[in-house]
Formats: C-alpha cells, structure tokens, sequence
C-alpha cells in the first residue's frame, strides 16, 4: 500500500517543491503561510539546500532571482500583502525570463485586510501584478494532494517556459489538513538551462541575465517573443476539470477552495435531479477559455463562485459565448467564513429555476 | 644583448576592450579598471559573477568580460546572495551606485552584511544620481545644489549625507569595510590596493568585502575634470573620511570586536 500523510496544504506544497528538486528557499513569516519557511529551514538544510529568512520579501523575491539566474530551483512564499511586495521581482524575472516559484497563500484585503480565506488576489497573479504587462503560469490548486502536485508542475511549466510560476492558494487551502499521497517527480523532458550564470569558466562569450534593452527596436522584439510564449501557454498547458457537462444546462465554475466546496454543491444537485456541470480552472493563466467558448449546447447558463465581489468572472463573461448568460455570486474578503455547499446549494437552484 | 621591450601598461584582461559611454571626466571607468585589475589579480575571471545595479553603471556587461545579472534598482545585494548561495564556488560582486545602495537599498546592503555573505560590494559614491540627471542623493553633502536641492542640501528637512564605510564596519557580519578616492594618481594607486584587499576578503577569507570609491561626476555637478577632482579633495574626503575601518573583521582601534 502506498504511503499516505495526514498534512497541512502549506507542508505539502514545500514537501512537493522538495521532491521537484527545489534546493533553495528565501522568505519572509507572515500568516497563514509561515508552516512554509519552517518546513523549509527544518528540511532544506538535511537535503544540502539552502533556506534563509529574508530581511523582507522584497529581499526573498530577489534572491530568489539571483539563485534562479545560476540555473538552480528555487522558490519563496508568502501571503498577500508580502506578494504585493513581491511584484516587483516579480516584473524582473518576467523581463529576464528566470523560472521560478512563488507561492501565495492568500488572505483577506486590501492592506493588512484579515487573515481568513480570500481570492481577491487573482487580479494580481493573472493580469501582470507588477509594471509592464507580463504574464505568470498560475497554477490553483483545490486539495492538499494538488498542493504537493502542483509544485512540481509548477517547477516544470516555469523552467519549460522561462515564465515565473505562482500557485494561488488561500488561508483554507494552506492550513487544512488532508490525505496526501506523496509521489517520485514525474520524469519531463526539460530544456538545459544554458541561460544561466555559471561564471565564464573557459567559454568564449560571456552570459548576460537581464531586463534592459534601449537598443533600437531590441525591446518590442523582446516583449513580442514573451508574448508568443504567452500565446503558446495558451494553445498548450490550459488545465481544467470539466465535471458533468455532457447534459449540463447549468455549468457552475469555480477555482481553489471555492470549487471544492461547489463541488459537493453540485452533487446535492445531481442528487436533486438538475443537471448541473462544472469547469474547474487548474490553470487560471494560461485561462481555460476553450473550455467556455466550447460550452456544450445544453448549457445555457455559467454560474461562478468566488471568494471576491467577482474577479474570474470577467474571464468567464469574455469567453463565454454571447447567447449565454453569466451569473456571479461570491463573498468579498473579510465575509468571515466559507460559504457553506448548503448556501451554494441554494443558488444554483435559484438560478437552475427551482427551489431550494 | 638584443634589449625587448616591456608593456608597463596593459589592458585588465578581466574588461572589455572597448569605449565606454560614461562623461567626460567620470570616474567609472578608473574604477572598472581597479576591479578588473583586481579579478585579474587573484584570477578569476573564469569563475565571477557580477552583479549589475540601476543606475550609470547598469552596463557594467558591456565592459566586463564576465557573466553578469541585472538586479533591480537597490536590490544587487540580494540577488547577489542568490547567486551566491546557489553557487558558493564563484567570485560575487556587485557594483552599486550612492541612490541605489544608500538610499533604495539601504535594507538590502545592511542584511547582506549582517549575514556576512561572502560577496564584495563596490559602492560609488559620487553624492548624486548620475543617470536620472543630478537628484539629491543620499550622500550629497550639505548646502550641496542637486536638481531636487535647488536652494542646497538642507539638512534641517533632508537629513544628513551618510557614511556608508563606517555604517557597514559596525556590522558584525562585515569582514572588510574602506574609504578610497579616484581624484589623484595616488589616492588611485591605493584604491587600486584597497579594492583588491575587498575581494580578498571574500577569495581568501569567503567574507564580505566593502569598497566606498568617492567619485566625480562633473556632468551632473556641473564641473570641468579637474574642478570636480579638486572637489573630492576639497569638500568630499573632509565629510567621508578615506581609511579602512574594519579589516579581517576587526573594526579599527576597536580592540574588543571579533576577530
């Protein structure tokens, strides 16, 4: 029988880092992803990596730029308000094309806001967080197992694409405990990293990682290339689950915490005898559009569930084809709680036409 | 015999043999050059990183023949201890301006040494903020006229140019802290030494190594060559101090610091 641990989604995401080769760790504590560092400065260590606690998240993102520039996996953490610090690392490893892993376990805002579950942070992580109109994988993971999952596939996306990753967590997702089934690092054929700095050490050109280019026409050529990386994302590393859809005509949609709560939702539905669907975004850059755009006839309407006064949503209204109708029911930050599958329960019955 | 003659005066192998695009009468070209000298004396070119701040000396690529990464403005020191924790078999520095070390920075420079990472800092203090076109800098001296000082450095309202040297040799984690000037044959003979006694103390010692170089920038100052070299010695060198104030991790006069 396979092994299986009782742990927090914030030990699983750096058990899973580790286990995806991760060797060095730079943060700052703040709640509720402090399980984080002390995972990493208890472990890291035993493995010949490198932990440090930075001086400020502002350090921790640029360290973590330098360690990326010579080729290694690395990684920090933190919670939002620290990732609103972090976007300007961020904007840098963008321009110089470092991979890398940043995880947000996010809380409640704006400013120090709460620390209960929010996802108000999705703006942020989708539509380029720091200054100049770049893109981060972003990866939503809904279940601890998906915590430790998803940081090795974090690693893989970002060091394939040479785009910073971000996994958007919550307070929910990183403090709760659950089953988890730890596994080797799936075997991915990766490009060498022979971008990075090594010291010259006998090479006939130096190795330059940078985000500056004045020369004429050097930086539209630049930010052209990032965005055909971009474009590529999107045609080939889209993931969802699609639950339910083939007779669906209310397709519910949801990501992170919120749909795992939808999710037992939609079955007291089914149960009831709607027939209601769901797309779950894993990705939520690059955005499943396909998965909107290519809605089955019978869907007539999507229903999005988010923790915020409605952010994905935008995504879904864009992509969604016209003749169908968008509705939105969410909770800004700060609500105090979950909502319950009850509470979702009753709106897709409400907008399925039926009473609860 | 048949008499052969002897280059006295050759290229750093560690630069580029190229032109730069600093002023007329800027200084960090001679200071390039002492670094350059400096990796060409322990040799290792081969093995350093380098790591380029914001600010003039952004291009620091373009002269260096040696791998560079380019860090956000202030933040060189810690992409520098990335680099460096992630490969602590090579030679790191970063070579910052007075905006971008002392000002934007301030919290970068002071935990890189605290931590004692074994990199060298070189630190050019020309009391102005060269590339963005003469702004008060962290360092301009008082009454000293700025862009952003029209009437002078008042202290009264802009707090006091800082010593750097002296600040950074008060941190336990500092092995090596300096003062040297570029403005005379001299003072650069002996910053020549003083900057290879900063990587010293990382290639012999694997500790932090810091290098203040008063600089001129008679462009933003608004000074011939020579005016601007006299200024260092005139109202620099009076208010920053050229000396060592700590060496191999023992603060000068101070009998009682580690060691």
């Amino acid at each position: 029988m396979k092994k299986r641990l009782f742990v927090k989604g914030n030990e699983a995401v750096a058990m899973g880092a580790l286990e995806a080769g991760c060797r060095y760790y730079f943060g700052y504590p703040i709640t509720p992803q402090s399980d984080i560092p002390e995972y990493m400065s208890r472990e890291l260590p035993a493995v010949g990596g490198q932990f440090i606690q930075a001086e400020s998240e502002i350090a921790s993102i640029n360290m973590l730029l330098g360690a990326s520039a010579c080729g290694a996996r690395a990684m920090t953490s933190s919670s939002s308000p620290g990732i609103s610090l972090k976007q300007e690392g961020l904007s840098y490893m963008a321009g110089s094309e470092l991979p890398g892993l940043v995880v947000n376990i996010a809380r409640s805002g704006p400013g120090l806001g709460g620390i209960d579950a929010s996802q108000a942070d999705y703006f942020q992580a989708v539509k380029s967080g720091g200054h100049g109109g770049y893109r981060l994988i972003v990866l939503a993971p809904h279940s601890v197992q998906e915590m430790y999952d998803h940081a090795m596939l974090a690693f893989d996306l970002s060091d394939r694409y040479r785009i910073p990753a971000m996994i958007l967590g919550d307070s929910v997702i990183g403090q709760m405990k659950e089953a988890l089934t730890p596994h080797p690092r799936p075997q991915v054929d990766l490009p060498a990293k022979d971008w990075a700095v090594t010291g010259k050490g006998g090479r006939d050109h130096q190795k330059i990682v940078k985000s500056l280019y004045l020369g004429d026409g050097e930086l539209e050529k630049h930010n052209w290339r990032l965005y055909e990386k971009y474009q590529q994302m999107q045609r080939d590393e889209v993931r969802f689950e699609a639950v339910a859809l083939e007779d669906a005509e209310l397709v519910v949609t949801a990501f992170g915490i919120t749909a795992r709560i939808a999710k037992t939702a939609l079955r007291m539905a089914r149960e009831a005898g709607m027939k209601v669907g769901m797309i779950r975004p894993i990705t939520l850059f690059p955005f499943p559009s396909q998965a909107f755009a290519g809605l089955p006839e019978t869907a007539r309407k999507v229903l999005c569930f988010e923790l915020s006064t409605g952010q994905m949503v935008e995504d879904v209204r864009l992509h969604t084809p016209c003749d169908r109708t968008v509705e939105f029911y969410g909770r800004p930050p700060g609500a105090g709680s979950l909502p319950t599958p009850e509470e979702l329960f009753g709106q897709i019955s409400r907008h399925y036409g039926r009473k609860a | 015999m048949t008499g052969s003659l002897v280059s006295a005066f050759n290229h750093s192998k560690s630069l580029k043999d190229v032109v730069t695009h600093f002023c007329p009468g800027c200084q960090h070209g001679t200071i390039h050059r002492l670094v350059g000298d400096a990796l060409d004396h322990f040799q290792v070119q081969e093995e350093t990183i380098g790591v380029a701040s914001v600010g003039c000396s952004v291009f620091l690529y373009e002269y260096f023949d040696i791998d560079v990464v380019e860090a956000p403005h202030g933040r060189a020191p810690a992409v520098a201890t990335g680099v460096k924790r992630a490969r602590p078999d090579r030679i790191v520095f970063t070579y910052q301006g007075d905006g971008d070390l002392a000002a934007i920075g301030t919290s970068e420079i002071i935990h890189a040494g605290n931590r004692g990472e074994a990199i060298t800092v070189v630190f050019v203090n020309n009391t102005t903020y060269g590339m963005t076109g003469g702004q008060m800098a962290p360092t301009t001296l008082a009454g000293q006229r700025t862009s952003t000082s029209p009437r002078g450095r008042d202290v009264s309202s802009d707090g006091y140019p800082i010593r750097m040297a002296e600040l950074m040799a008060q941190l336990e984690g500092v092995s090596f802290s300096a003062r040297v000037a570029v403005n005379s044959p001299k003072n650069v003979i002996s910053a020549g030494r003083v900057v290879r006694q900063a990587f010293e103390a990382q290639v012999k010692e694997g500790g932090f190594g810091f290098v203040e170089v008063l600089s001129a920038c008679p462009t933003n100052w608004g000074m011939g060559a020579l005016e601007a070299n006299e200024r260092i010695g005139d109202e620099m060198i009076p208010y920053f101090p050229l000396g060592i104030f700590k060496e191999a991790g023992r603060r000068q006069g101070d009998a009682s610091a580690q060691g």
